[in-house]
């Protein structure tokens, strides 16, 4: 699904030359559900944002999904952004004011091959269980909501992939615990699930986890005991509880 | 994304911000209605202008002092007619006698004078002339009767007052029979003119007051020539052979060597109709010039407002980078936004225009003397213009959301 082969990244901040990436060598299978991790200025952050086609490498070589992404256009790389990835932001990045339908219509207006976009946009909301708040704005909907909606819009153009950036670095426990829990179920379905987080309870939800340090892989590791977010939510207090799928 | 759903998407943006949008509609709004109503009251003169010439009739050649390249171009003005004073009374006399294809002629001698009856008092033309005029010039007489030639013969003190010029001097009474004083001199008011109606461009035709071309010349005013001489041709197609006709009279009369220029220039109907259009277009581009400035003024709101938009929404523009939008994508949303920000004001504006010109026209029509007329061409000018003015000024701001790196846009605070 993904391979990369010595990837490196150069930043030039005036005169000074930043190497965040020092030659990244990596595998991900389709089906996989990876956790990367690492300290700030590990690379991690500039990592992620290659395998999400939003910043190009410096040099080597990036396939995904079959497709030589190394070299793209910019406007090639928004069509890879917008078919075959779909993202989760640690802040939700919804645009404010607009309702969730449209939120989720979102990527769809910018794939030609869209069709059916209201109907896909209901579904998608259905399928993270806000089937009853198509209609609300994010200032109107819960921080784990907020996300929610976040996840559905990722998922409407039907991505092979979904990069979450620290999807619950904004969240309470018990709603991380359900944000995860969709994240497995996805998995589940057959996603592959990259997410890059700093809290070790979240990274065990994935099969494998990856520690970046000083712009080098440092620990490429499966995950020996991995948490069900459901088992978790099972047995936590059920406190203010939000409305479940 | 296609264009009808840029456009939807500019329309949500827009509607996010009403004050905001509104207020900046409202620069574009102001340039069209202005480019509309100034086009309106230039073209209004023009029609104006050209109706009174057309009155003229299209078998009347008006013959002035003052040189003129012979069959050249441009306007009277450049022959500086007037400048020199070459016709006298009895060239007039000798064309109607001379000229076979000459029906009649009007000559004009005057001046403006002040004119008294009992208390009341105006400063009007009083214009010398000669039986014909009536003939030639289009006019009818109301009441009374135009003086004869033996009125003119006799040098008589006798007057034909304007309509306007008997409303002003007279009210509600009858101006026939009475006696009024021009310059100081009694005359007896024989006939009142018919109203002819104003005539933009051209002097107010009601307005004026007419006596015998001799006592004008040699008892009021004492001049030696006459202004001009207007010549009816006995029919529309004996014009062309009426104008050579007094041209070869008044070489000879006026003793003009072969080679030299002609001292008088003759004007038909077609000349001043290119003349008029000529003054009319400089109105035009004149007013039209000054309207479109404020267009453009409105023009650097909108980029400001869209520069404004641009920073403030760099997150969405991030975010919509981020699923999927194409850097054409961007550039199209925010275009599509300042042009219907421009386009909605040009429509507006429009609609404000012809409101305005349709409710002020008698108003105008009494103050500037021609009722404002819109034209196709100036709606479409202007609402052309103002598309114009979002598409150029919208280009900037457009370029600049679409050349966000999408990185920096989202981790724009």
């Amino acid at each position: 699904m993904i391979s990369v082969r010595d990837l490196q990244k150069t930043y030039h901040m005036g005169d000074i030359a930043v190497r965040a990436l020092k030659g990244v060598a990596l595998e991900i299978g389709a089906g996989e559900f990876v956790a990367i991790m690492g300290p700030s200025g590990s690379g991690k952050s500039t990592f992620m944002n290659i395998l999400g086609c939003l910043d190009k490498p410096t040099s080597g070589e990036y396939i995904l999904d079959g497709f030589q992404v190394s070299g793209m256009s910019d406007d090639e790389l928004a069509a890879i952004r917008n078919r075959r990835i779909g993202f989760v932001f640690q802040t939700f990045n919804l645009i404010p004011r607009r309702p969730a339908i449209k939120q989720v219509m979102l990527p769809m207006m910018y794939n030609p091959a869209a069709r059916e976009v209201e109907a896909c946009a209901v579904a998608a909301l259905e399928r993270v269980g806000l089937g009853a708040r198509i209609h609300h704005r994010p200032n109107e909907l819960s921080g784990g909501q907020q996300q929610r909606v976040a996840i559905a819009r990722a998922l409407v153009n039907n991505p092979a992939i979904i990069l979450g950036d620290e999807p619950t670095g904004n969240l309470d426990t018990r709603t991380s615990e359900e944000i995860m829990a969709i994240f497995q179920e996805l998995h589940a379905e057959g996603k592959t699930i990259i997410i890059v987080t700093h809290e070790e309870d979240i990274a065990r939800h994935a099969q494998r986890i990856i520690r970046f340090k000083d712009g080098h892989i440092i620990v490429d590791e499966p995950v020996a005991a991995r948490v069900a977010a459901r088992e978790v939510l099972a047995k936590l207090p059920a406190e203010d509880e939000e409305e479940d799928a | 994304m296609n264009l009808w759903e840029s456009v939807l998407v500019a329309l949500e943006g827009l509607a996010a911000n009403k004050l905001r949008s509104a207020l900046t509609m409202l620069g574009v709004i102001i340039g069209v209605f202005a480019v509309i109503a100034m086009l309106a009251i230039a073209e209004g003169t023009r029609v104006q202008m050209m109706s009174s010439i057309q009155s003229m009739g299209t078998d009347v050649v008006m013959i002035f002092s003052g040189g003129g390249r012979r069959g050249g171009g441009g306007g009277p003005a450049r022959g500086g007619f007037g400048s020199t004073q070459s016709l006298t009374l009895d060239d007039a006399y000798a064309i109607a006698d001379d000229c076979p294809s000459v029906l009649a002629v009007a000559p004009e001698a005057g001046a403006n004078a002040q004119v008294k009856y009992r208390s009341q008092n105006t400063n009007t033309q009083v214009l010398g002339t000669t039986a014909d005029y009536p003939g030639v010039r289009n006019y009818k007489v109301a009441s009374g009767k135009f003086f004869s030639n033996s009125d003119v013969r006799s040098s008589s003190r006798v007057a034909v007052i304007g309509y306007d010029t008997a409303t002003e001097l007279f009210a509600q009474l009858t101006p026939v029979g009475k006696d009024i004083r021009i310059n100081g001199s009694r005359f007896r008011v024989i006939g009142v003119l018919a109203q002819k109606g104003s005539q933009g461009g051209f002097g107010n035709p009601d307005d004026q007051i007419l006596i015998p071309v001799t006592t004008a010349m040699n008892r009021l005013f004492g001049l030696e020539n006459v202004r001009m001489i207007s010549a009816r041709a006995t029919a529309s197609d004996t014009l062309t052979q009426a104008q050579e006709e007094i041209t070869r009279l008044l070489r000879k009369r006026h003793r003009l060597a072969s080679g030299a220029e002609d001292d008088f220039r003759i004007m038909t109907q077609t000349e001043f109709m290119s003349f008029a259009n000529e003054a009319a277009t400089i109105f035009s581009v004149l007013l039209g010039g000054v309207a479109a400035l404020s267009l453009l003024v409105g023009g650097i709101g909108i980029m400001n407002i869209m520069l404004v938009s641009v920073t403030e929404r760099t997150r969405e523009i991030g975010i919509r980078m981020a699923l999927g939008a194409r850097r054409r994508d961007i550039l199209l949303q925010f275009l599509v936004e300042s042009v219907v920000l421009s386009l909605a004001g040009g429509g507006i504006g429009v609609l404000l225009g012809l409101l305005l010109v349709a409710w002020t026209g008698a108003f105008a029509a009494e103050t500037l003397g021609s009722t404002p007329v819109v034209s196709t061409v100036s709606i479409v000018l202007s609402f052309s213009f103002s598309a114009a003015v979002g598409i150029i000024f919208g280009v900037y701001p457009a370029l600049k959301a679409a050349r966000l790196d999408p990185i920096d846009a989202l981790r724009y605070e």
